[in-house]
């Protein structure tokens, strides 16, 4: 059962079996920019970027992201960054893969962020989504559908963090403006 | 596109045929009240409930599920009809969830008939409510629209319907209530393992494929398992166990009903029917609720790493395979010891702050509550740096079985020269991708050593140094002392002298050109050296008396021109050749072997003609097989300027004892270097250079 949530709302979720996550990837998919008449290449591109920040005691320690494609510890990795967006089809247009059980262990949480690096409005990007998808399984764990968003560029997604032995994920779903994940730090951390 | 809707907002409906999904965390009754347009209830007949699952335009199931599908036909509403609230309430008696808030927040969607989502709802913030609407259908000027409610009742169905009018609301909801509960005696019960856990995931699937199956080690894995993915999100929604299916589900629900449904062991497996396959997790054992034997059946193996095996890494051929390995093996080990000195490193500067407040703080001065606080900060930073280690120590053990497995596996090209394979070495027939040019290791792990693999042809000329270490760095540099100690090497037993290193960086270019040619096919490979002062002599013994060297080289200003005079003259006819597609018509004495050019005790013996020419060979000579491996005290080059720099920057560094100086493409860990030397009094060297000459002279 995947949860569905819209912008603002926050929900805590444990695996329903009481164990804990093992591999999460972080998934990120929105429709390009429609392509027009000659030089369709000139078409504004939707470029829209996720990142995942790695605090140790809300301290940022590591962050993953367009230009760092793999954390130092090699625990969580982005698959490569995608300019333009694909089909609005529902697949990932790009993707995070975190492997927790090499997570260092002073890393405590791990926050996923989306950033529209081109600018536009989550409101004018098509069939925008961003998930949080349990590997072992494949079974999402949360969505949120950006499109229809409002005014906002950024959105502080979720954290997945240490509990007990294990980890737990939380949906944050905090919109906010900006860039780059730097940009969204002071968002991030009233959520740590 | 779908809307995904907050408390109180609406959205309009494009179809008056849809249907309403429910997914919860347990087992709910879900049921619907037509309302007219003040939202009131005529009266019993207007609610569709378990006990009474149709109603014109609306069918409900008949019993407690954790999803549900209710069909609703707007259309075929009555016109008083103004309001369709969709109620969701948590059945008493079942043990399993008395409210809302200690449960996941259902969810609901509104579909298509084709399962399209026009709109979705998530009931978050319920606490202590046991019945909720969770969404209404209303008109509104003639057309139909959605709004998110999310209206919870602490008092339950009785509150509820109360709430809306109904003055038999509390007879009504002990219907409801007796009709779930026969729903329940219904329903198949629930096989005992199966029950394990409201989960979602199965507990009980077969077991994992065995670890030869997935080759290659955990780490590299644990993201990819193509299983795992397959099985993505296929059935979201899955029909569940309801029992009765509504008119508009589609057969699958049928199955579900069928299939055995745990409804009434009150903890409910909604798992999909045909997502049985997907193996175990591995992880954690399941729930505490599982019973006994439900952790017998999860495959324990899955939990461990994978055994290793050699040459499991992705290539086209067992070199490719084992060449992708080992740089495979080579960042992770760079990255588990970047993770455990981040996290010694975040735990030493915790460690440091901890005690700097313990001190600023006034109370502390006195009494022994200072001491409290910092022997505290002691224990969390020795508790940190211990989880780190033992986690570095988890990843070294499956590297070190790993390394183990595939060190005896290398090829001649990837394997060190105290590996049997060299006894058994035979001249190859095809050229090798990549040449083992020493090992590297990290202070921390000091019984691990990487094969340093460097693809072949060469593109980078090697230049081994042969002065003292700390010249290079303008200083001694005390951690590469510790790690020089730390090695317990014979090579490391005090500091080598100027002479010592001089005859070791010449031993070193020996073993690597020994090693070059006896990877390559005999006659592809060639080696020249320039040794203006005769000095190399004792260290190319080993290349002369083989026969693979023909003579020793000429001594003097003469020698350094001649060879260089030749080589630049391949170097410019190949050059041609190449470039006009004119392979043919290179003149018959040309060598057209790769070569490799030995530069002994650089710069004695150049001029500034000869510079140039080797400056040029540097630059041009890779691309057309002439490769350069320099042996100089870089201190004693600086004499020559600036003019030299291009030069040392374009050839990577290696040094003839182990130095602490090649960063990792990744983190940028300093590697200790080890040379590739034969071990103390082997001919393995002589041997193998023989049995290349035998097989030259008799092609």
């Amino acid at each position: 059962m995947s949860v569905n949530l819209s912008k603002g709302q926050g929900i805590s979720l444990e695996k329903s079996d009481g164990g804990s996550l093992t591999a999460v990837r972080m998934g990120l998919g929105w429709r390009s920019a429609p392509r027009r008449g000659l030089f369709g290449r000139r078409t504004s591109e939707i470029d829209l970027d996720a990142s995942a920040v790695l605090f140790a005691e809300k301290k940022p320690i590591d962050v993953v992201f367009f230009q760092h494609l793999t954390s130092d510890d090699g625990a969580v990795r982005h698959t490569g960054d995608n300019l333009v967006g694909g089909a609005g089809k529902g697949g990932d247009d790009e993707a995070i893969l975190v492997d927790l059980a090499r997570v260092p262990v002073h890393i405590d949480q791990i926050v996923f962020t989306v950033n529209s690096f081109t600018g536009q409005t989550f409101a004018e990007v098509q069939d925008a989504f961003c998930r949080l998808v349990d590997e072992t399984t494949g079974e999402e764990l949360a969505r949120y559908t950006l499109t229809g968003g409002g005014d906002y560029t950024a959105q502080v997604m979720s954290k997945v963090h240490r509990v007990g032995g294990g980890w737990q994920m939380t949906a944050i779903g905090e919109p906010s403006v900006g860039r780059t994940f730097q940009d969204l730090v002071p968002a991030i951390l009233p959520h740590l | 596109m779908t809307a995904e809707l907050v408390r109180g907002q609406n959205h309009p409906l494009d179809r008056t045929r849809v249907e309403i999904r429910v997914a919860a965390d347990g087992p709910v009754v879900a049921g619907v009240t037509l309302g007219d347009a003040q939202g009131r209830l005529s009266g019993v007949e207007a609610v569709a409930h378990p006990g009474a699952p149709r109603r014109t335009g609306i069918e409900v199931p008949r019993q407690a599920a954790a999803e549900h599908r209710i069909a609703v036909d707007l259309d075929a509403l009555p016109e008083a009809v103004h309001r369709v609230s969709v109620l969701l309430a948590l059945p008493s008696g079942t043990g399993a969830l008395t409210t809302f808030g200690a449960a996941a927040a259902p969810a609901v969607a509104v579909t298509g008939l084709d399962g399209t989502a026009l709109a979705r709802y998530t009931l978050t913030g319920l606490d202590a409510e046991s019945a909720v609407v969770a969404v209404e259908l209303y008109r509104r000027q003639g057309a139909w629209k959605v709004r998110a409610v999310g209206q919870g009742y602490a008092g339950g169905l009785p509150a509820m319907l109360h709430d809306q009018g109904l003055p038999q609301a509390a007879e009504l909801a002990a219907e409801i209530e007796q009709a779930v509960g026969l729903g329940q005696a219904r329903a198949v019960p629930a096989p005992a393992p199966v029950a394990a856990g409201r989960s979602e995931r199965p507990v009980t699937g077969p077991p994992a494929p065995p670890a030869g199956d997935r080759p290659s080690t955990a780490p590299r894995t644990a993201s990819d398992d193509p299983a795992a993915s397959a099985h993505g999100t296929g059935a979201a929604h899955g029909t569940g166990p309801t029992a009765e299916p509504t008119a508009a589900a589609d057969p699958a629900a049928e199955s579900g009903a069928a299939s055995p449904a745990p409804v009434a062991a009150g903890p409910v497996d909604y798992r999909h029917p045909r997502r049985r396959g997907t193996p175990a997790p591995p992880g954690p054992a399941p729930s505490p609720a599982a019973t006994p034997s439900a952790p017998a059946t999860v495959p324990a193996a899955a939990d461990g790493p994978a055994q290793p095996v050699a040459g499991d890494a992705a290539g086209w051929s067992m070199d490719e395979r084992l060449y992708n390995q080992v740089w495979g093996m080579f960042e992770d080990l760079a990255r588990s010891v970047a993770a455990y000195r981040s996290a010694a490193g975040f735990a030493a500067s915790r460690l440091e702050q901890e005690l700097d407040e313990a001190l600023a703080d006034p109370r502390n001065r006195l009494g022994t509550a200072a001491d409290a606080a910092r022997a505290t900060a002691r224990d969390r930073h020795a508790t940190l740096v211990t989880r780190a280690r033992a986690a570095l120590d988890r990843d070294l053990g499956q590297l070190v079985a790993e390394s183990q497995v595939v060190e005896p596996a290398l090829p001649p090209a990837f394997a060190r020269w105290d590996n049997p394979v060299w006894h058994g070495y035979q001249p190859p027939q095809e050229r090798p991708m990549a040449l083992r040019l020493g090992d590297l290791h990290l202070p921390e792990v000091l019984d691990l050593r990487i094969p340093m693999l460097v693809r072949l042809p060469l593109e980078r000329g090697l230049w081994i140094d042969s002065g003292p270490g700390s010249a290079v760095h303008g200083g001694p540099d005390p951690e590469r002392e510790v790690a020089r100690r730390e090695l317990g090497s014979a090579l490391t037993d005090g500091p080598p002298d100027e002479a010592e290193l001089r005859r070791l960086a010449m031993e070193t270019a020996v073993a690597i050109a020994a090693r070059l040619l006896a990877v390559h096919p005999p006659g592809d490979f060639a080696v020249q050296v320039i040794d203006p002062a005769g000095t190399a002599a004792p260290a190319l013994a080993p290349l002369v008396e083989s026969g693979a060297l023909p003579a020793l080289p000429v001594p003097g200003a003469q020698g350094v021109a001649s060879v260089l005079e030749g080589l630049t003259r391949r170097v410019d006819l190949v050059q041609m050749a190449v470039r006009h597609r004119a392979a043919d018509s290179l003149p018959p004495d040309l060598d057209t072997a790769e070569q490799l050019l030995i530069v002994h005790d650089f710069p004695h013996g150049f001029d500034d003609r000869a510079l140039t020419r080797l400056r040029y060979l540097a630059d041009e000579g890779p691309a057309v097989g002439v490769h350069l491996l320099m042996v100089a005290d870089r201190a004693r080059t600086r004499e020559y300027g600036p003019v030299l720099d291009p030069l040392w920057r374009s050839l990577l560094r290696i040094t003839p004892v182990p130095d602490a100086h090649l960063a990792d493409p990744w983190v940028g860990h300093a590697w200790t270097y080890e040379p590739p030397l034969a071990p103390e009094g082997s001919q393995v060297v002589r041997q193998v250079l023989g049995q290349l000459v035998a097989a030259r002279r008799t092609p």
